[in-house]
C-alpha cells in the first residue's frame, strides 16, 4: 500500500487548500508587523500597530470591546458548561427515557441552524419579550449558542468512562452526590476543561448574532473590528486580528491538549 | 450457623424479559458461596441485586433478617469487587482503598490506618502512594480486594474477579482468596462461569441456567450427583444417553442401557419410563464383559489422561478417559472394546 502521497493530484490539491486556508492569514499577520501606515507597502518590521492598539486614538473603544468580549466568553462559556455537564449526565447515565433523541437533537440544533436564522430570531424574540439589548442580550445569546460546542467534548468524555466507577462508590457508602462530586467529575474534568475553552473561543469569536442582538453603542472585539474597517482598513486592525489568531489558536491547543492527557489517565 | 443472605423467591424481569425467574437460596454466615453458570444465567444480575445495583421485581433479599431489597447500595453492608475492579483511576492506591471508611465517616488517621493494614494483608504496603493505571493486574486485583474489604461487609460479592487475570496468577488467587476469607471470617458470594476456580474454593455451589438454579450443593454433590441434564453436562465431561427405566425403588433404578444390558444406578428422576443417565468417562474401565460396547474412532492423548472418542454399537457418541499409566493398555482406533462401569459411574436424571 502506498502512501496518500502518492495518490494522483495530492500534491496540487494539499497546495491549494494550504494556499487558500492559510495566505489571508499569513498576509494579515504578516502586515501586522508593517513599520509603514500604507497596508500594501512594506516599510520594515516594526511593533508600532501594536502599540497604536493600546494607545492609539482608538485605544479607548478597543479596550470597552475588548472587556466586553472577555467578560461575555467567561460567563457565557462557564454557563454553557454548567448545563452541558448537566444535560450529558442526564443523557448518557440517565437510562433511557421517553424524547431521548428529540431532547439530543435539541441540544444540538445550534450547530445546524444557519447563524444569521438564530440572529434574526433571537433579536426578534428579545423585542417580542421586550428585553432591551445590550450586554444582557449578547451574554443569553452566547449561553444559547455555546452550549453544544461545551457539550460535545463533556459527552464524549463521559461516554468512555464506566458506570462501575459511580457503582463502585455507591457500594463503598457514597451518596449519590458524593459518587459524583468525588468521583464522576473529577473523571470528566478534561472534557470539562476541553467544553469550557471550546465554548469560550466561540463566544470570544462570534460576530453575526452579537452583531445583531448588540443594540446600539454596545461593542465587542469583533463588531468593533467590523465597525472599523467599514472605514477603511488601517493596520492596526491587523494588529488586533492577529492577537485574536493567537488567543484562538492558544485556547484550541489547549482544548486539545487537555483531552489528550485525559485520554492518557483513563484507565 | 445463622444465615447471612437470604433470597426469597427473587424475580428480575427488563420489560419483557425476565432474567431471574424466582431464586430462592440461603447462605451462611462465614459460608464460601458460589454462583455458578454460562453466562446469562442470571448470576451476575442476581449479584447485582445483593449489592443494590439493580431493584428486584418481586420478592425478598434479606441479609441477617433484614430485608434489604429496596435500600440504595450506600445502605448496604455488603461490599462489591468488580470484574474489571473499578479502581478510581484519580486516586492513590491508599486512597481507593480507605475510599469506603471515608464515606462511613472515619476519621483520617483511623482510616489511613486501617487501609494500611488491609494493604499489608494483601502484601501490597509498598505500592500505597502509586496511581491504580501503575499496578499489574494482580495488584490491581488485591487492591479491590482491599477496598472491598476494608469498611468490614456482612458479605462480600465477587463478580468474576479472576477471569481478567492469566492462568497462573489465577490459580495463585484461588488460595489467597480462599485464605482471605477464611482469615477475614467474611461471607463471600463469588460469581462465576469457570467451574474449576468453582470447585476449588467453594464451600456450597448454586449451579445457574436460564434465570433458574438448577442445584444447590458442595462441589462433591453436583459432580457425583448432578440432579438434571444441565447440571452433568456443565459440570465436568459426561455422556448423555437416553435408556428406559424399568423400576424405581428407594433411591436407586433399574436401567436399561442402550445394546441391551440392565443396571443399577442412583436417581434423581422419581418415576419410570425414559430418561437421560449420566456416565462419567473416567469412571468406565475396558474389561472382558462390559455393560456396554463401542467402538474406539480416535484416540485423542493429554498428557495425564488419554481421551477416546468412541461410538456405541447402537451408534451413540461416547467418550472415555484412560489414566496414562504404564500400565494402561490403550486400544488402536477401529477396535471394538467392552465397557464395565464402575461404582458410581451413573446416575439418572431428573430431565
Amino acid at each position: 500500500m502506498k502512501g496518500v502521497r502518492h495518490y494522483p493530484g495530492f500534491l496540487a490539491m494539499a497546495v491549494a487548500c494550504l494556499v487558500i486556508l492559510y495566505a489571508p492569514l499569513i498576509v494579515v499577520t504578516g502586515y501586522s508587523f508593517n513599520g509603514s501606515t500604507s497596508i500594501t507597502t512594506w516599510g520594515g518590521f516594526s511593533w508600532r500597530w501594536y502599540a497604536d492598539v493600546f494607545t492609539g486614538p482608538d485605544a479607548p473603544r478597543f479596550k470597552a470591546a475588548a472587556w466586553n468580549s472577555i467578560t461575555i466568553a467567561i460567563l457565557a462559556a462557564t454557563t454553557a458548561t454548567a448545563i452541558a455537564v448537566a444535560a450529558s449526565v442526564a443523557m448518557i447515565r440517565g437510562g433511557r427515557f421517553k424524547g431521548k433523541s428529540a431532547t439530543f437533537a435539541l441540544i444540538n440544533l445550534p450547530l445546524m441552524v444557519p447563524e444569521i436564522v438564530t440572529a434574526v430570531a433571537t433579536l426578534i424574540f428579545f423585542s417580542a419579550i421586550g428585553l432591551t439589548t445590550g450586554y444582557m442580550t449578547i451574554l443569553i445569546a452566547h449561553i444559547t449558542f455555546c452550549i453544544p460546542f461545551a457539550y460535545l467534548p463533556i459527552a464524549a468524555r463521559l461516554q468512555g468512562i464506566e458506570e462501575t466507577y459511580e457503582q463502585a462508590a455507591r457500594d463503598l457508602y457514597a451518596t449519590r452526590a458524593q459518587a459524583f462530586r468525588l468521583i464522576l467529575l473529577p473523571l470528566m474534568m478534561p472534557g470539562i476543561l476541553s467544553g469550557f475553552l471550546l465554548a469560550f473561543i466561540i463566544s470570544l469569536d462570534d460576530f453575526i448574532i452579537t452583531n445583531f442582538v448588540k443594540g446600539a453603542g454596545m461593542e465587542t472585539l469583533p463588531t468593533a473590528i467590523f465597525g472599523s474597517v467599514k472605514q477603511g482598513i488601517k493596520p492596526n486592525i491587523m494588529a488586533i486580528s492577529t492577537m485574536m489568531l493567537a488567543v484562538s489558536v492558544l485556547f484550541v491547543t489547549l482544548s486539545y491538549l487537555v483531552n489528550r492527557i485525559g485520554q492518557r489517565t483513563r484507565s | 450457623m445463622s444465615t447471612a443472605i437470604d433470597i426469597r423467591s427473587v424475580v428480575k424481569r427488563y420489560g419483557t424479559a425476565t432474567a431471574l425467574h424466582g431464586v430462592s437460596l440461603s447462605i451462611a454466615d462465614n459460608e464460601f458461596f458460589t454462583l455458578l453458570g454460562p453466562s446469562g444465567c442470571g448470576k451476575t444480575t442476581l449479584l447485582r441485586c445483593i449489592a443494590g445495583f439493580e431493584d428486584v421485581t418481586e420478592g425478598e433479599i434479606r441479609l441477617f433478617g433484614q430485608n434489604i431489597a429496596g435500600l440504595d447500595p450506600n445502605h448496604r453492608p455488603v461490599n462489591t469487587v468488580f470484574q474489571q475492579y473499578a479502581l478510581f483511576p484519580h486516586m492513590s492506591v491508599l486512597e481507593n482503598v480507605a475510599f469506603g471508611l471515608k464515606m462511613k465517616g472515619v476519621s483520617l488517621s483511623d482510616r489511613t490506618a486501617r487501609a494500611g493494614r488491609m494493604l499489608e494483608m494483601v502484601h501490597l504496603s509498598a505500592f500505597a502512594d502509586r496511581l491504580p493505571a501503575q499496578l499489574s493486574g494482580g495488584q490491581q486485583q488485591r487492591v479491590a480486594l482491599a477496598r472491598a474489604l476494608a469498611p468490614e461487609p456482612k458479605v462480600l460479592l465477587l463478580d468474576e474477579p479472576l477471569s481478567a487475570l492469566d492462568l497462573k496468577l489465577r490459580q495463585a488467587m484461588r488460595v489467597e482468596l480462599k485464605t482471605l476469607q477464611e482469615q477475614t471470617g467474611i461471607t463471600f458470594i463469588f460469581v462465576t462461569h469457570d467451574q474449576e476456580e468453582a470447585l476449588t474454593m467453594s464451600d456450597r455451589i448454586a449451579v445457574m441456567s436460564q434465570g433458574r438454579v438448577q442445584q444447590i450443593g458442595t462441589a462433591r454433590d453436583i459432580y457425583e450427583a448432578p440432579v438434571n441434564r444441565f447440571v452433568a453436562d456443565f459440570i465436568g465431561e459426561t455422556n448423555l444417553l437416553e435408556v428406559t427405566v424399568d423400576r424405581i425403588e428407594g433411591g436407586i433404578a433399574r436401567v436399561t442401557l442402550p445394546g441391551g444390558h440392565t443396571i443399577t444406578c442412583p436417581t434423581a428422576a422419581t418415576t419410570p419410563g425414559k430418561h437421560h443417565i449420566s456416565i462419567r468417562p473416567e469412571r468406565l474401565s475396558i474389561s472382558a464383559a462390559g455393560d456396554l460396547t463401542a467402538t474406539v474412532e480416535r484416540v485423542v492423548y493429554l498428557g495425564t489422561d488419554l481421551q477416546l472418542l468412541a461410538r456405541l454399537t447402537t451408534g451413540e457418541e461416547f467418550h472415555i478417559r484412560l489414566q496414562n499409566s504404564a500400565r494402561a493398555q490403550v486400544p488402536a482406533p477401529g477396535s471394538t472394546v467392552a465397557l464395565h462401569l464402575e461404582e458410581g459411574a451413573a446416575r439418572l436424571l431428573a430431565d
